[in-house]
């Protein structure tokens, strides 16, 4: 850590993050900052840019302006060029466990989750499966590593996309909707799964619509709305008691959508 | 029907089959396939001039004859002091020509795999170039067999053209022995034959590799 930074730094510091598609303003100004070890729930509308906040930061999408940094690392201005080396610094930072899963259908579990770890970080190939069959284990799929993606249900398929991120170590595990497509039966095993990581200190980054579960799991919950961050605060804060109108009706909404 | 020259006519063809026939069409696909996959990743690669020639290559290849490329690079290209012997010509010819059929293939194929695919790439740290070759290629490859196979088959007859730049090959083995023997029938047909046989050959490769790419998708 430089001694110009204030300890304890935050890992991830983002300010003024902005993103349009055409004339579309997704993100306005986003900042957000995220401590180790901590769980941030991004809740809020479709279409509120929570999905897009999350794609910046995995360097899915190329934001147009403010910086993103993680501690250690440099700090990203998006406002200016930005280098292929810096970029993909940053996108070294996290891994995604996407909402449709997104696992390679053509190679086997095992191989999925290997993939990164041999052909992108060069480790040796044992001490990867070791690591691999030691994470599918820890999320009951130790017996189908050497299936294929399609031999498995929805929310196994999930618990292999995040042994997969998880495999590449990385300073941040970003989901993108994790139980969305799943059927309702098989989210509580996806779930369960997540909540087990926070026990276990990863620093997250969730986006989703489990209100229940972001108040269970969550350190802090952030509302978007409109591209920009409405309320952010103590899960029990955001979603017991919004102190602005858009989030009250968003809770309300998710609570009784009759 | 005569018989006993159908008999002595028929290895001195399969052996033209398997001499010019076959090693023509294999050289001229696998040249023509690596083409091709450059020409398809020009087209998708967003950049106007780069994707302008490889459509421009694709439109000249399909709008001209087969025969037509072939004369001028065995006949033509000698009056601009070029010659090439008839062997790498029709290599040249048969290749440059299958590359402009094979690129679209390959282009929609390529574009059918899910975009999700490119970002799980990503996310797990590789560069688009290792995306493409360990996770897009080898979906691309399955949804392409069955059109390349139909193209591969296509080669394998037209190498036939090859009999008029003087290669020896199936075609041209019969037609020496039908002009010899001045039965045409007997030979034409024998030709058709082996032809057919070779194609058949293939066309049961082509389910095996099927099979084998299909293992990993649901039904």
């Amino acid at each position: 850590m430089s001694p110009t930074e204030s300890a304890p730094a935050a890992l991830l510091t983002v300010t003024g993050l902005e993103k349009s598609f055409g004339s579309n303003r997704v993100l306005q100004s986003i900042d957000l900052s995220v401590r180790s070890g901590q769980v941030v729930a991004l809740v809020g509308p479709s279409g509120s840019g929570k999905t897009t906040v999350l794609r910046c930061l995995n360097g899915l999408e190329a934001p147009d302006g403010g910086t993103v940094a993680f501690r250690g690392g440099p700090v990203v201005d998006f406002g200016a060029h930005v280098s292929k080396r810096d970029a993909l610094s940053l996108r070294d930072r996290s891994a995604m466990v996407f909402q449709n899963y997104n696992l390679f259908p053509h190679r086997t579990v095992l191989e999925n989750v290997i993939e990164g770890p041999v052909q992108v970080q060069k480790r040796p190939r044992k001490e990867a499966i070791a690591d691999a069959e030691r994470l599918l284990g820890r999320v009951g799929l130790a017996e189908k590593k050497d299936q294929h993606p399609f031999e498995l249900s929805g929310g196994q398929q999930q618990r292999v996309g995040i042994v997969r991120a998880l495999a590449l170590q990385p300073d941040l595990l970003l989901f993108d909707e994790p139980t969305s497509a799943l059927d309702p039966e098989l989210v509580g095993e996806v779930l369960t799964v997540i909540k087990e990581l926070a026990e276990e200190d990863w620093t997250m980054v969730i986006v989703t619509h489990e209100l229940a579960f972001a108040r269970e799991v969550a350190d802090e919950v952030v509302f978007m709305d409109g591209g920009v961050v409405v309320e952010h605060g103590h899960p029990d804060q955001v979603l017991r008691n919004p102190v602005h109108e858009r989030t009250r009706r968003f809770v309300q909404r998710l609570l009784n959508p009759f | 029907m005569d018989w006993e020259l159908l008999r002595d006519s028929f290895w001195p063809i399969v052996r033209g089959g398997l001499t010019g026939t076959i090693p023509l069409s294999l050289a001229s696909f696998v040249l023509g396939l690596a083409l091709a996959l450059v020409l398809a990743l020009l087209r998708i690669s967003g950049r106007r001039v780069l994707s302008g020639i490889a459509r421009g290559y694709i439109s000249v290849i399909r709008g001209t004859p087969l025969l037509v490329q072939l004369f001028v690079i065995f006949y033509g290209l000698p009056s601009i002091g070029l010659v090439i012997p008839p062997w790498p010509s029709a290599i040249i010819a048969f290749s440059l020509n299958v590359a402009g059929y094979a690129a679209e293939i390959l282009r929609a194929a390529i574009l059918s795999v899910p975009k999700g695919q490119w970002e799980a790439g990503h996310t797990i740290g590789m560069s688009r170039t290792l995306t493409l070759r360990r996770v897009i290629l080898p979906q691309a490859a399955r949804v392409s067999v069955p059109p390349l196979s139909n193209t591969f088959i296509s080669l394998v007859k037209d190498t036939s053209l090859a009999s008029l730049i003087l290669v020896t090959e199936l075609f041209r083995e019969a037609q020496q022995i039908a002009a010899f023997s001045q039965q045409f029938m007997t030979l034409y047909l024998e030709a058709a034959l082996v032809y057919w046989v070779f194609c058949l050959v293939l066309s049961s490769g082509q389910s095996v590799l099927e099979k084998r790419l299909d293992r990993y998708v649901a039904h």
